[in-house]
Parts: C-alpha cells; sequence; structure tokens
C-alpha cells in the first residue's frame, strides 16, 4: 500500500437527513481496501458517534480520514459552541441532548466514551462558543 | 438462521429475502442506537422499534447482520431502500418487543451482553 491514504468531509449540522454518510463511506473505503472487519467496525462507530455529535450539537465540521500502513487517523474539527466540561462530558450517561435528538435514538451520554473505547489513542480538545476538535488514532496492527 | 427467526417470530420480509440463509448467533434489542453503538456485537439480530433512516446507518455501522421491527411496523420506502443498498435483511413482526425477545431467547438465540455487574459491562466470550 502507498504511503498514506487521505479524504475529507465536510458534516453540516442538524442535517439529520444525511447524519452517517461520511463514516457509511469511510466503511465502505475500508472495506474495499480489505481491512480487518474489526478494526473497520471500531473506526466506523468512532466516526459515526463523532459525525451524529456534529449533526445533534454544531454549526458544521470537517472530518479528514487518513489511512497509513500502520494506522488510521480521524480528525473531526468543529464550529460550535464547544465543551465548557470535558471531564463531564466524558462520563456515561451525561448528555445535554434535546427531545428531537433522544427520539432519533441518540443523546443517551454515550457518545463520548464510546469514542474513547472504540480509540488507541484519543484527544478532545474544546474551546466554548468555538468548537471541538476530536483527534482519533486506530491502530491496523 | 435467519429463516428459524423469521419462523420464530412470524415476521413479514420487508427487503433482503435473499439473506435467508444468513447464520445469527447473538440478539440484542433496543430503541437507543447509541446503546447498540456501544453494547451491540458484530453479527447481532437487532430488534427494535425505532423506525428511521438512522436504525439502519447505525447497524450498517454496527455490523448488525438483520434488523426486525416490533409491533407490527412497516418501514417506509426510503429506509427499505437503504437497508437493500446496504445488503441489511429487514422483517416486521407482529409481537411486542418483550415478547419477540422472549421466543428468541427460548429458542437458543444468546445475548450480545453478559448481565451488568457493579457498572461494567462485559461482552459474552
Amino acid at each position: 500500500m502507498s504511503a498514506s491514504f487521505s479524504r475529507s468531509f465536510t458534516i453540516e449540522g442538524r442535517d439529520f437527513l444525511n447524519a452517517g454518510r461520511a463514516s457509511t463511506q469511510i466503511k465502505t473505503i475500508l472495506k474495499e481496501l480489505s481491512v480487518d472487519p474489526a478494526i473497520i467496525r471500531r473506526v466506523a462507530i468512532a466516526s459515526y458517534e463523532a459525525e451524529m455529535n456534529v449533526v445533534m450539537y454544531a454549526t458544521r465540521a470537517k472530518l479528514k480520514f487518513t489511512m497509513s500502513a500502520s494506522a488510521i487517523n480521524l480528525e473531526i474539527d468543529d464550529e460550535g459552541p464547544g465543551i465548557p466540561d470535558i471531564t463531564l462530558a466524558m462520563q456515561e450517561g451525561y448528555s445535554t441532548a434535546t427531545s428531537q435528538m433522544r427520539e432519533l435514538g441518540f443523546g443517551a451520554g454515550m457518545g463520548l466514551p464510546n469514542m474513547k473505547k472504540n480509540s488507541d489513542e484519543f484527544v478532545i480538545e474544546s474551546a466554548v462558543s468555538k468548537g471541538t476538535r476530536l483527534t482519533m488514532t486506530i491502530y491496523i496492527n | 438462521m435467519l429463516r428459524e427467526i423469521r419462523e420464530i417470530l412470524s415476521a413479514d420480509m420487508c427487503t433482503g429475502e435473499e439473506h435467508l440463509d444468513m447464520r445469527i448467533q447473538f440478539g440484542s434489542a433496543s430503541d437507543l442506537m447509541s446503546d447498540v453503538l456501544a453494547f451491540s456485537r458484530s453479527g447481532a439480530l437487532l430488534l427494535t422499534g425505532l423506525m428511521n433512516v438512522q436504525t439502519i446507518q447505525t447497524a450498517f455501522i454496527a455490523d448488525i447482520s438483520a434488523v426486525v421491527f416490533v409491533r407490527g411496523k412497516r418501514p417506509t420506502d426510503e429506509i427499505c431502500a437503504l437497508a437493500k443498498e446496504k445488503r441489511i435483511p429487514l422483517l416486521s413482526t407482529p409481537y411486542s418487543m418483550y415478547e419477540a425477545c422472549g421466543r428468541l431467547y427460548s429458542k437458543g438465540l444468546l445475548s450480545t451482553m453478559k448481565p451488568v455487574c457493579e457498572g461494567t459491562v462485559q461482552e459474552e466470550e
């Protein structure tokens, strides 16, 4: 395989109709590249949870997917309200979701902890009123 | 096999008849897609009452093998088309979530999770 493969996606906030498109495309790409299905599942779940968070809370975001011989990297950089207390947001069950989000089956307060669980490296940085940046790495070998 | 699951649940097949010979060992039931993403396992059956496009997107992302809608809910054409594209069979059972789960469990379809003790969740070995 070449040194690295990269794709960028734009995710629009509140666009519930297209929510999940970027992550399903990433999953399809990884399947075509015959990556280990267990790795694909972790990448897809981490990416989809992040994508749903952007759709639910942010204005828009860039999602950058990079794959090298040893790892898959997901960077999600959003313009949005930011997270005032990251420690609290990382707790399972803590959520600020609205009833509309819950009707779609989301907003149970599992997103961020689940992204961390599925990543080998997980970095979250946030600035209130500006946005949140997530960097997740999943090793291939 | 999915064929047996269809019989046990007296279910109608909305899409994916070509997958009736698919082997399924584990089942999960939830209306919360957050829980499906956090606690399901690859190849499991999903029983749900949640009827929207996100149900199919979540099933695809989490490697759910087939989706059963409970209480006779019928997926819309849009939902069926997406499921067909993602190669996920959709079934509709007249039973409630409780009864559908009971029928499958009593016939040997295993859970995706062990009981939760002191806040820890473990996957079945």
